[in-house]
């Protein structure tokens, strides 16, 4: 018992006789409660708190002049053109809903795996898979040029007898990236409900109360209401572990259903799902570690959480680094010329540099957390998120841009380069992701308060007296 | 007693079934608006814009007989079916009513060459391409799109002119082709079963070698 610091604050340590405590420095229920919600009881945010708001909002603003412009312009504002007709828009779609998977990975499949540390980082990353998808969601809307019709997306009954194209990936893609987001807001919305009544409970202005009190559904805690909310998440985890695979799979069909070399290859829905966890776990490390100093959530969110992810990033970048490599061997295997040439003219052609970017931040950095060191250091983790979250966008800028710049024939080759509408617009999602997380880290519970408390061993009611038991030794 | 502050009056039990009600009803009242509230149905059929002379073809081509190529004799030979030169009235104008008031603006035009200005009614959008000589002349006639236009008082759009409408031609053509030389013949093959009338339209159909086209770039060029 001696040997294991259960109230210490280094629980990166692997004792198979002992699980490492999640949560830290706390041992009554109530001071989780009081110390999470601290963020959003506190009367003044911090100063920081208002400042990124600001920027975030007004990055935001710049977003929406940027649409504007876009739609009383026309598309002719972007760098696409032909050969290049998809460029930024598509980039960033699947860029930003890459970013949403690892919600539902972490919601769904570690829930369903019994991982228990998911329960510190499941709600905000939920969250930012909800804004991701806003996001990434927001990029077909406006890629379609005539930003009116883009119900016509979807297959409404109407007048002209028009139907979407239901052979087409594209229109899979909207049902794909429709059902995930509907799914994981409900997923969300669902773990919620005990801490928003716990804040119903809590908040003393009467507007907050009635808003509070509204979306907990008349939640009081009661046996059967656990009962119900149990079986309702189980399933819910089940119906969502599909999505995890489905979307970024169907999202890849975009490119691997068509037959432009570097795009045509069975690789691709695994090596996009994998890069797709890679890049939405980099994320929620990017975000969890400011979140965590600023908010003073170090006991909740600990070194061990953060080491997990550390090894999860690890993992999917060694196996993006895996479909790296798998691309060039059958490009090589195939003796096809056009996707020899393909390969070769990514890694060595006009867009090389970009190439090597995305190796390096995606298959190279994750390659520290071999380390333990660079595992419980906070400063090299957010770096490498940082990075691996850069590398991520640029291996869809590789795939997206390089295919279509340089196909078969050399008579239709082109060179793509952004304007600088495409860059503020990209920008400016940033800015509505970030201001969308920053109103949730005000208003919402932003860890799941409930579901700490069952991780903790106060939770066990058996715990105690097995505790007893040992020092009796 | 502070557990009472958090409690919500007994009546907001009505608002679960109400948000039931409200849900279940909403999609279907918004589907029941759109389709019925903006379908071509409702905006376009029965538009029927004044025009500066009454000109009645009920009288003209109805009861007087007078063929539409007489006034529209491009429809033919061109994508637009022509509206008749001032010119053309005063064929039978400068002899019939010489005096009528009605007619008033009429002579205006013919003295100051300014033609008159009739209103469009049927209006198909710029990037549609329509040629009426591809139909006429394959035996689709007016009456098809234009509806009894012999019997109109005052002219009004009697379709829709919807795509959807144009592919339900296109897509299933035999109650519509009649022989060519028939166009203007509006009152023919009312009277016939729609048995018959298909059959009529089958003959048609093999007779000129008619294959109505269904691609995109057939209308949008």
């Amino acid at each position: 018992m001696s040997s294991v610091p259960v109230h210490g604050v280094d629980n990166t340590h692997e004792n198979p006789t002992h699980r490492a405590p999640l949560v830290l420095n706390h041992d009554d229920f109530g001071s989780v409660t009081r110390d999470i919600l601290k963020v959003n009881e506190s009367p003044k945010p911090p100063k920081s708190w208002y400042l990124s708001l600001a920027i975030s909002f007004g990055m935001m603003s710049m977003l929406g002049v940027m649409i504007g412009y876009l739609v009383f312009t026309g598309v002719g504002v972007w760098g696409n053109n032909n050969p290049v007709a998809w460029g930024y828009p598509i980039v960033n779609f699947v860029f930003w809903v890459g970013i949403g998977h690892a919600g539902t990975l972490i919601s769904a499949i570690l829930f369903l795996f019994r991982q228990k540390w998911r329960t510190a980082i499941n709600r905000f990353a939920e969250a930012m898979t909800i804004f991701a998808v806003i996001c990434a969601g927001t990029f077909p809307g406006i890629h379609i040029g005539r930003t009116w019709l883009a119900y016509w997306l979807f297959p409404i009954p109407n007048q002209m007898d028009m139907w979407p194209q239901f052979r087409s990936p594209l229109l899979w893609d909207v049902f794909a990236v429709g059902t995930y987001f509907t799914v994981s807001l409900l997923f969300w919305y669902l773990g919620m409900v005990p801490d928003l009544a716990t804040m119903r409970d809590r908040v003393t202005h009467p507007i907050k109360q009635l808003a509070y009190g509204i979306f907990s559904l008349g939640w009081r805690g009661s046996m059967r209401h656990w009962h119900r909310y149990e079986r309702a998440y189980l399933l819910l985890a089940a119906l969502a572990t599909p999505l995890v695979l489905s979307v970024h799979s169907v999202v890849s069909f975009d490119f691997a259903v068509s037959q432009l070399p570097g795009w045509h290859t069975t690789i691709f829905p695994p090596y996009f799902v994998a890069g797709a966890i890679f890049s939405g776990f980099a994320m929620v490390m990017t975000l969890a570690i400011p979140a965590r100093e600023l908010w003073g959530l170090k006991d909740f969110i600990t070194m061990r959480h953060l080491e997990n992810m550390c090894k999860i990033i690890l993992l999917t970048g060694s196996m993006v680094g895996y479909a790296y490599s798998m691309e060039f061997f059958i490009a090589w295997y195939s003796g096809e010329i056009y996707e020899s040439f393909t390969f070769i003219n990514r890694a060595f052609g006009p867009y090389g540099w970009a190439y090597w970017i995305m190796v390096s931040c995606n298959v190279i950095t994750p390659q520290i957390f071999w380390f333990k060191k660079a595992r419980n250091s906070i400063a090299v983790m957010f770096v490498a998120s940082l990075l691996v979250n850069v590398g991520m966008w640029f291996e869809r800028f590789v795939i997206v841009v390089t295919s279509l710049a340089n196909d078969f024939l050399p008579s239709s080759w082109g060179v793509y380069e952004p304007t600088y509408v495409d860059v503020l617009t990209f920008i400016g999602s940033f800015g509505l992701f970030m201001t969308l997380f920053l109103l949730f880290i005000r208003y919402l519970p932003v860890l799941a308060i409930a579901e700490l408390k069952a991780v903790m061993p106060e939770a066990d009611p058996h715990g105690h007296d097995h505790d007893e038991e040992e020092s009796h030794e | 007693m502070s557990q009472q502050r958090f409690t919500f009056p007994q009546w907001t039990n009505l608002a679960l079934p109400a948000m039931a009600i409200v849900g279940a009803t909403a999609p279907l009242y918004v589907a029941i608006v759109v389709a019925y509230g903006f379908s071509p149905d409702t905006l376009d059929v029965g538009h029927m814009p004044e025009q500066p002379i009454p000109f009645s073809h009920k009288l003209h081509a109805g009861e007087l007989g007078i063929d539409c190529r007489y006034c529209h004799n491009t429809v033919e030979y061109t994508q637009h079916a022509a509206i008749p030169p001032t010119e053309t009235c005063m064929n039978c104008h400068a002899q019939i009513h010489p005096q009528s008031e009605k007619l008033e603006p009429l002579f205006e035009s013919y003295e100051t060459g300014m033609p008159i200005e009739w209103v469009r009614v049927h209006d198909l959008p710029q990037y549609a391409y329509f040629n009426h000589s591809a139909h006429v002349n394959r035996g689709v006639s007016c009456v098809e799109c234009h509806g009894r236009v012999d019997t109109m008082e005052v002219v009004y759009q009697h379709e829709t002119l919807s795509m959807g409408w144009c592919l339900s031609c296109h897509r299933n053509p035999e109650p519509h082709v009649r022989d060519p030389k028939l166009i203007t013949q509006l009152e023919w093959g009312i009277d016939m079963s729609e048995e018959d009338r298909k059959i009529e339209g089958e003959h048609w159909l093999d007779v000129n070698h008619l294959n109505p086209s269904q691609d995109c770039s057939t209308c949008h060029r």
